[in-house]
């Protein structure tokens, strides 16, 4: 995507550009919408919300929402806020992404520098581990977690992301070192630099934008993730998506938008962070995982 | 001469090493992802309800299956859903791709705006819109309170229109995702291309609909891989938008398969419509990866 | 038994055997060139030297030595890359004493080494660079600097020169030779450029479609090409290579060549065995510096015959003139001096060198030996 190849020959004439202006802007309200909406009421006592209009800006701007979401709103059945899950995903996806992370990137070096027979076929065993729906393996995942005695627990799910991780992890890295030069690692060969060793002084000092990518792309799915939090650790271990919608579906009592509404942002701030941090990574990482490199 | 043997080691060694780093993944992927895929068709086959059984019972859940008018349901709204859903993310991600290859002021600006939901979570995503298309309280309420009485947006809460929710929350989700894909691809075309074309007197919309669009097939073969797989992974989302209700109008098979197998205790069920889910995406996934495999030899 | 001795050597990708029994015996200080157009199989030869990829049969051995199987590193060699291969990360010193540190070399003998190559190569002012900051010949450099160092058996250089432009290519090219002169080390060095080739090596083996064509000094390549291939491989323009008769006329072989006029001209071989050949169909090869104009015709030849033809596009070069003409049916490039006159279209008295032509069996391509 260089600037230089940017096509510079079409030529639009007034009306088409203005159609084009405004088309993007209401474009872009859509996707701001939403979150608009959800920012403002966060800011809102209750009754500002049941009684009034979701567009209009406060009338008492109160961060009492948040403070409640965080702290004290009820969450299943303890009062505990959303802190202790928060903590939970932290703890759960740090150690996936660095091991993930490692293990496709130990992958990746395997897969295009140290080639050998049915090397191809077993990355496409692996790559198309990353499209499968997860439902086929939630029951046999249950009953291993069980065997091993960490379901429910956060290293159960750090596994379950771990192994779930592998294909992507290795896709990007194994993409990342094709188009490293093979006459590096031959030269580090004669050179009398062993597996490691290539690995360590070669390939991983010029590995920075690719772990990048790789640790923006993981940290987000596995952050995101629904499906297996609410299938492998409902109750206190529930990593921060789980405990959202328990607390968004609470049947018990008002329904108190504002906390949802700031619960909601408090579980998309680390992503969001990353995003507005390192977009052009994380753009990076959606193509490569898309559109294979 | 006198080291021959310590040669061999190091090249023997160097054979070996590889294979050793990369087997723990390799056991953690055969294990876990096709030796799970491998017990979950097993149990397909069995009489497995609260826990898994090892009864045969031949194709007796698959029949059972397909009598079952959930299933049938949440396949009729897989198909509406997954048809919109690629449909308007395509065609508007493409939009907004050519729209903004045409040197716009503050590109920089708009396109982050129309990716950022690809950050969230589909929770996060699920809980926005669920209460902006709430009558009582979202976009309907609003428009009472401008002064539009007649106003009427209940979809969510409406049988036959509550799929069309879901396809506006992921398409709001996802479109910009497919924007990005398709923006690299235009950016990625040769602009002697389009000067040759204009040269040879193509107009704006001849010049995108006869060279420009043609040349982005592999964006749009990619975007619909991905889109497909996605929507048949749909599960996060329809759960935080409406729970897959009012009713079943918006049970998915990933809906569907989580709710026989944990909380209706029918395994076998459960497990044979997700090899059916499996299979769907086998199907797309498979020639593609293939293809994409056997291109980079 | 050479220094570096390639006995009997095949390689084989599963079925397909893309090297055939290649033997060459190089002697210590020799500088064997391997020449050929890409896929004939001088990379996976050189390659097989360095233990890059492995021995299918038959045996490679270093100073008395047999290295099949033997790590890369180990077997004393060391190798110029055609991208250099430099690593990115190191600066130009880290490069050059990466191999040293990985053999265990303590620092202070390190940094003498790299010390004396770097004077030796006149990079000291580079040594705390990064290869990304320097030009193409300095990167070129400093890949042989990383050779030197090691101070190896064996070099190995797979063309180092094809990334440079056409001017650096013919600088560095002397100074390779004249590096060779003064180490005396024994060098492998992969080209497809003739060129290099000619001017580099003690020896040249022509490699085609996985074997060795020819293997001779640069003179005996050059004037006695073992096949068709390697007669219009080796020089440029390429060897005229037209059909002809034989035909003995007074007692000595002729050959009989249709001319630009319909007429046949009888060009008298040099050698007599070709009298074997009477009546029969061959292929005659005639280089372009052997058909000149009669004053730049070689005066120490015995066998110079004045032919007739038709001149169809001429090409002056500055240093020579190349004339195009037919002879028997084929187009024949000729190279007169440049301050000859000529016009398209004119006839024009052509000098034969015949002592420098050679003849082809049509049917097996090979040289008939005379």
């Amino acid at each position: 995507m260089s600037a230089s190849a940017q096509n510079q020959a079409v030529q639009t004439g007034r009306i088409t550009r203005t159609f084009i202006y405004v088309f993007l802007l209401v474009a872009s309200l859509f996707y701001l919408l939403p979150f608009f909406i959800m920012l403002v009421n966060s800011l809102k006592p209750l009754s500002e919300i049941t009684g009034g209009n979701m567009m209009a800006l406060p009338q008492t701007w109160t961060i009492e929402a948040w403070g409640a979401a965080w702290s004290t709103a009820q969450v299943g059945v303890e009062p505990t806020g959303l802190r202790p899950y928060f903590w939970n995903s932290i703890k759960m996806v740090v150690p996936a992404v660095v091991i993930s992370t490692v293990l496709g990137a130990l992958n990746g070096y395997v897969l295009t520098k140290w080639r050998f027979r049915y090397d191809t076929i077993l990355f496409g065993l692996m790559l198309f581990s990353c499209f499968i729906p997860f439902q086929i393996v939630l029951i046999p995942m249950a009953r291993i977690l069980g065997m091993l005695g960490i379901s429910g627990t956060t290293t159960g799910l750090i596994l379950v992301h771990v192994v779930y991780g592998i294909g992507f992890s290795t896709l990007y890295f194994r993409n990342y070192y094709a188009a490293f030069p093979t006459e590096l690692v031959r030269a580090a060969q004669i050179d009398g630099a062993g597996f490691f060793q290539i690995f360590r002084r070669i390939m991983l000092p010029s590995s920075g934008p690719i772990i990048v990518v790789c640790v923006i792309w993981q940290f987000t799915n596995i952050w995101n993730d629904f499906l297996f939090g609410a299938s492998f650790a409902s109750g206190s271990g529930a990593p921060m998506t789980v405990a959202l919608n328990n607390l968004v579906q609470s049947s018990t009592g008002v329904k108190e938008y504002n906390v949802h509404f700031a619960g909601a942002i408090l579980a998309a701030l680390p992503t969001l962070l990353v995003y507005i941090v390192a977009g052009r990574f994380f753009v990076r990482g959606l193509m490569a995982g898309s559109v294979k490199g | 001469m006198a080291q021959a043997s310590d040669v061999d080691f190091k090249t023997k060694l160097q054979h070996w090493i590889p294979k050793v780093v990369l087997s723990p993944s390799l056991f953690l992927v055969l294990l876990f992802v096709y030796g799970f895929i491998l017990f979950t068709v097993y149990l397909s086959f069995t009489d497995s309800r609260i826990l898994p059984s090892y009864g045969w019972v031949g194709f007796e859940n698959y029949s059972k299956l397909w009598r079952l008018s959930h299933w049938t349901t949440s396949l009729t709204n897989l198909g509406i859903y997954a048809f919109l859903y690629i449909t308007i993310c395509t065609g508007l991600g493409l939009g907004l791709a050519i729209f903004l290859d045409q040197k716009i002021r503050g590109e920089g600006i708009l396109r982050p705006i129309y990716l950022y939901p690809m950050a969230l979570s589909f929770i996060v995503t699920g809980t926005a819109w669920k209460w902006f298309l709430d009558p009582g309280i979202g976009l309907e309420h609003t428009m009472h309170l401008w002064g539009w009485e007649s106003f009427k947006f209940d979809w969510i809460k409406n049988r036959d229109y509550a799929i069309y929710t879901v396809v506006i929350a992921a398409v709001w989700q996802t479109s910009g995702f497919v924007m990005a894909m398709f923006l690299a691809g235009l950016r990625g075309i040769d602009s002697e291309i389009m000067k040759a074309a204009q040269i040879d007197g193509a107009s704006n919309w001849n010049l995108y609909r006869r060279i420009v669009i043609p040349l982005l097939r592999p964006a749009f073969l990619s975007a619909f891989v991905i889109l497909s797989h996605l929507a048949i992974k749909s599960y996060d989302l329809v759960i935080a938008l409406t729970g897959g209700g009012p009713g079943r109008a918006t049970e998915l098979p990933a809906t569907f398969m989580y709710s026989y197998t944990f909380t209706r205790n029918q395994m076998g069920i459960g497990a044979s419509s997700a090899v059916i889910m499996l299979m769907t995406i086998a199907a797309i996934m498979i020639p593609y990866l293939y293809a994409e495999l056997k291109e980079k030899k | 038994m050479g220094f570096l001795d390639i006995n009997n050597v095949t390689k084989s990708y599963g079925n397909v055997e893309v090297l055939h029994r290649v033997d060459i015996a190089v002697e210590e200080g020799e500088f064997l060139v391997l020449v050929g157009p890409s896929g004939c199989g001088k990379s996976t030869l050189l390659n097989m030297i360095a233990g890059l990829e492995d021995i299918t049969s038959g045996e490679i051995g270093i100073n008395g030595r047999v290295v099949n199987g033997v790590h890369p590193s180990n077997r004393n060699i060391a190798m110029v890359f055609q991208s250099y291969a430099l690593y990115p990360n190191m600066t130009v010193g880290q490069n050059i004493t990466f191999g040293l540190e990985m053999h265990g070399v303590p620092k202070p003998e390190r940094d003498k080494a790299m010390t004396d190559v770097a004077k030796l190569l006149q990079i000291e002012q580079l040594l705390d660079r990064k290869p990304g900051q320097l030009s193409g010949g300095q990167r070129q450099r400093v890949a042989m600097g990383r050779a030197l160092v090691r101070d190896p058996d064996v070099f190995l250089f797979d063309e180092p020169l094809s990334n440079l432009d056409a001017k650096l290519r013919v600088d560095m090219r002397t100074e390779i030779k004249k590096l060779h002169e003064k180490l005396k080390t024994t060098i492998v060095y992969v080209t497809h450029d003739q060129i290099e080739a000619m001017t580099l090596s003690t020896r040249i083996a022509v490699m085609y479609q996985g074997y060795v064509q020819q293997l001779g000094t640069p003179k005996e390549i050059y004037d006695t090409p073992a096949n068709l291939f390697v007669a219009t491989f080796m020089g440029s323009p390429a060897m005229n290579i037209m059909p002809a008769r034989v035909a003995v006329v007074e007692g000595r072989p002729h050959a009989v060549v249709q001319t630009s006029e319909g007429g046949e001209a009888q060009l008298p071989f040099s050698q007599d065995n070709m009298a074997a050949w009477d009546g029969k169909e061959i292929l005659l090869g005639i280089r372009p510096e052997a058909i000149t104009d009669p004053d730049g015709a070689d005066r120490k030849s015995n066998n110079i015959v004045a032919l007739q033809n038709r001149i169809v596009v001429t090409e002056p070069a500055g240093s020579d003139t190349f004339v195009t003409t037919t002879l028997g049916g084929k187009d024949v490039i000729s190279r007169l001096r440049a301050d000859v006159s000529v016009e398209p279209g004119q006839l024009f008295d052509f000098a034969v060198n015949m002592e420098k032509a050679v003849a082809f069996d049509p049917q097996t391509e090979a040289r008939i030996e005379g």
